[in-house]
């Protein structure tokens, strides 16, 4: 393990659980060099997560870390920033866990633009149950649960995180894991809500039911399918069709949170101190 | 580390105990330095092939790739 | 410093003055009838006490950011009422499991479902017990007054910090919006109890060691102490461990901390159980009905007692079983068909006959009631 990375994981607790293959690596090691560059604190950081294979990756990282219920991972998340807002705050979650039982918390999250980065490991699938499909599984997909192919529409989280109000929304590869990793960094630094999905492969259950079993062979259909997002942009909806478009699709400054909180109680703290 | 250092070593480690023998090493190389072994292991067969774009430590799911040196050694 | 006052205060204004002495500096809800007001005025007085407040997207998000924020080393508190109850259960489990403190009302309604938002009930006295999944430590408490509200809301925080666990005020409607005067302590009467810090350093630190007291010492997060969290079944470094001897260990430690330490939480009231011949098992706001039919059939001759519980949950089952053996006949008055009679029947186990007394339309006891209910036992009319 290269040294670097070594500072921040708990060895000990290494292999981890993940399947041959599983991106869910890749983008862990991204994060963590991302902090790496920041030269953020492990004492000063805390990674939350929800329920699912991707939620696995605080326990390996040598932070304050919190492995939470299914898709609450933002609210405990939530609880710690406001107590403590000096404190690093990162949600790892995965595409089930965020956009199925914890839609409605991430809505929230990033309304509130309260400063937590995400970071949503999309496999495509529920790995962890053993495959069934999930909000984010493309229509027409195999999975345990759609044997006749998935019917549901699939889900832009980004275009859903940016509506509700995040400041910095993107979405990355473990293919462009470079890429990948300055978008965590990004995302990392934004005073505010940001929110990185980053596609990863599921070999075993998203893979094999739809004819990419390996992790190879996805890497290699997230190369064949990635799109630019300033490409995207001149393509015709059909066109876009299947396609993954990837880059940062909003970074913007707008107040945060718990600023805004302080700064009211500032602003209104002698209207009130007569109670 | 200078060149020289390098070039007399292996620019890339593979760490056996933490190798899950996925291929993505391997098969995402420019330079085909690595290849499986019999338990489909990466090795480092032409480490002086290796031009340290570091791809391999950066794609490894696993934490069980490093390379040494800057690119262009 | 300073003397004891009296204030004239609702039942929920009374949590929210408690928990602010008790030390409380977070908390997070969802607007909710009959609790509301709780989240209303922490609003206003947590932040001029240095605290923070939010309010979530949903009960689920409360329950979970008060967690969070306890994890930090800040007391912490939500307030609900029955549907939201059911809500908390998730994550009140979370923190049963990974022995976080947090302080839980609930200002009971009739219910199932949305039933009767403004009427008062004590239908949840049993998912206060086991609402979550899977055998779990809890605390749960029903003060009977709006004074005792607030000494109950200091004991709440001081028994979730103390034990690690988490801890369910159970007010009913009536409570919460009846006003009382209430003495208010003098602040250096008051004891509070703080969650056990580490002893040793970071380095040597488990955070799910048992110290011989069965409750492990716990560091708030962001003060070096870099340690994993997890809602599955773990060790005592905190990492998970699916080990049946693991589990067996784990579980047997939270259930038995609780019954090692039932001096931190047991509250119970006896009143003329000396020569007792029938025994009221009492909680909550029925026990102010009564106490007046008591009364009065002590006037009468009727040899009443009463057995008033605060803390319900763990049940007082010694001290029951103890004052059964005396007596012939047991009621229970409830506002609900009978859940706590359950517990009392199993404690009782035969000593006594145990009946109820239930009201389940959503109005409040009448002393007549429960003072017809006595009579009946001494055969009727006299």
């Amino acid at each position: 393990m290269n040294d670097k990375l070594k500072a921040y994981f708990r060895t000990d607790h290494l292999p981890h659980i993940w399947c041959p293959g599983c991106g869910n690596g890749i983008v862990t090691a991204a994060i963590v060099r991302a902090i790496d560059d920041l030269g953020w604190s492990k004492d000063d950081t805390v990674f939350v997560s929800g329920i699912g294979c991707s939620s696995r990756a605080p326990g390996y990282l040598d932070f304050n870390t919190l492995h939470t219920t299914h898709g609450r991972a933002l609210v405990f998340a939530t609880g710690v920033k406001v107590a403590r807002p000096d404190l690093n705050v990162i949600v790892i979650t995965g595409d089930g866990d965020a956009s199925a039982i914890g839609g409605n918390h991430l809505i929230h999250a990033a309304r509130r633009n309260i400063d937590i980065t995400t970071i949503c490991f999309n496999n495509n699938i529920y790995g962890m149950t053993g495959g069934q499909y999930s909000p984010l599984s493309p229509t027409d997909s195999f999975a345990s649960t759609a044997p006749y192919g998935n019917a549901d529409r699939t889900f832009d989280l980004c275009r859903l995180v940016e509506a509700a109000g995040a400041s910095y929304v993107a979405r990355g590869t473990t293919y462009h894991v470079t890429p990948l990793t300055n978008m965590i960094r990004r995302g990392l630094e934004k005073k505010g809500f940001s929110f990185v999905e980053a596609m990863t492969a599921c070999p075993v259950y998203f893979g094999r039911r739809n004819k990419l079993p390996t992790g190879v062979d996805l890497l290699n259909w997230q190369r064949d399918n990635a799109v630019p997002v300033s490409r995207a942009a001149k393509m015709e909806p059909e066109e876009l069709a299947g396609k993954i478009v990837i880059g940062t699709f909003l970074d913007v400054e707008m107040p945060e949170y718990t600023e805004t909180y302080e700064r009211l109680l500032k602003e209104h703290a002698a209207d009130r101190s007569g109670e | 580390m200078s060149s020289k250092e390098l070039s007399a070593e292996t620019p890339v480690r593979i760490d056996r105990s933490l190798c899950k023998a996925c291929g993505i090493c391997i098969a995402f190389c420019p330079k085909q330095v690595l290849e499986a072994d019999e338990g489909a292991i990466a090795v480092v067969a032409h480490p002086e092939e290796c031009i340290r774009c570091r791809m391999c430590e950066l794609r490894c799911p696993d934490f069980a790739v490093t390379v040494r040196g800057d690119r262009g050694g | 410093m300073g003397e004891t006052t009296r204030r004239l205060m609702q039942g929920n204004e009374a949590i929210v003055e408690a928990a602010l002495v008790a030390g409380c500096r977070f908390f997070a809800g969802y607007p909710i009838t009959p609790s509301t007001e709780i989240a209303e005025l922490l609003a206003a007085r947590l932040p001029q006490a240095g605290g923070r407040f939010i309010q979530m997207e949903d009960e689920i998000a409360s329950m979970g950011a008060a967690i969070g924020a306890s994890l930090t080393g800040t007391k912490s508190m939500t307030a609900t009422s029955g549907p939201g109850f059911s809500l908390k259960q998730e994550n009140l489990g979370f923190a049963s499991l990974t022995e976080v403190p947090v302080v839980v009302v609930n200002v009971q309604r009739m219910g199932p479902s949305t039933g009767m938002p403004t009427a008062p009930s004590q239908g949840d006295i049993m998912q206060a017990r086991w609402g979550t999944h899977g055998d779990h430590p809890v605390v749960a408490m029903a003060p009977a007054s709006v004074g005792e509200t607030y000494e109950a809301t200091i004991k709440a925080f001081n028994i979730s910090e103390a034990l690690r666990v988490p801890v369910v005020i159970l007010l009913d409607e009536v409570i919460g919006h009846m006003r009382e005067g209430v003495e208010i302590p003098r602040a250096e009467d008051i004891q509070l109890l703080e969650r056990k810090g580490p002893s040793t350093g970071p380095a040597d630190h488990l955070p799910y060691a048992d110290d011989g007291t069965g409750v492990p010492e716990m560091a708030p997060f962001g003060t070096g102490y870099r340690y994993h969290v997890t809602g599955l079944f773990h060790d005592e470094t905190g990492f998970p461990d699916m080990s049946n001897a693991t589990a067996d260990t784990l579980m047997r430690r939270i259930m038995g901390k609780m019954e090692r330490h039932r001096d931190v939480y047991e509250w119970t009231e006896t009143t003329d159980t000396e020569d007792a011949e029938v025994l009221l098992v009492t909680y909550g706001s029925p026990a102010q009905a009564a106490r007046s039919a008591i009364r009065r059939a002590r006037r009468e001759g009727m040899k009443v007692g009463e057995f008033r519980v605060v803390t319900v949950w763990p049940f007082p089952e010694e001290r029951l079983r103890q004052l059964a053996g005396g007596v012939r006949e047991i009621i229970v008055p409830e506002m609900n068909l009978g859940q706590l009679r359950l517990e009392v029947e199993r404690v009782v186990a035969g000593r006594a006959r145990v009946s109820g007394i239930n009201r389940t339309d959503g109005d409040i006891f009448k002393p007549d009631e429960i003072y017809a209910g006595i009579r009946e036992v001494y055969g009727g009319e006299r």
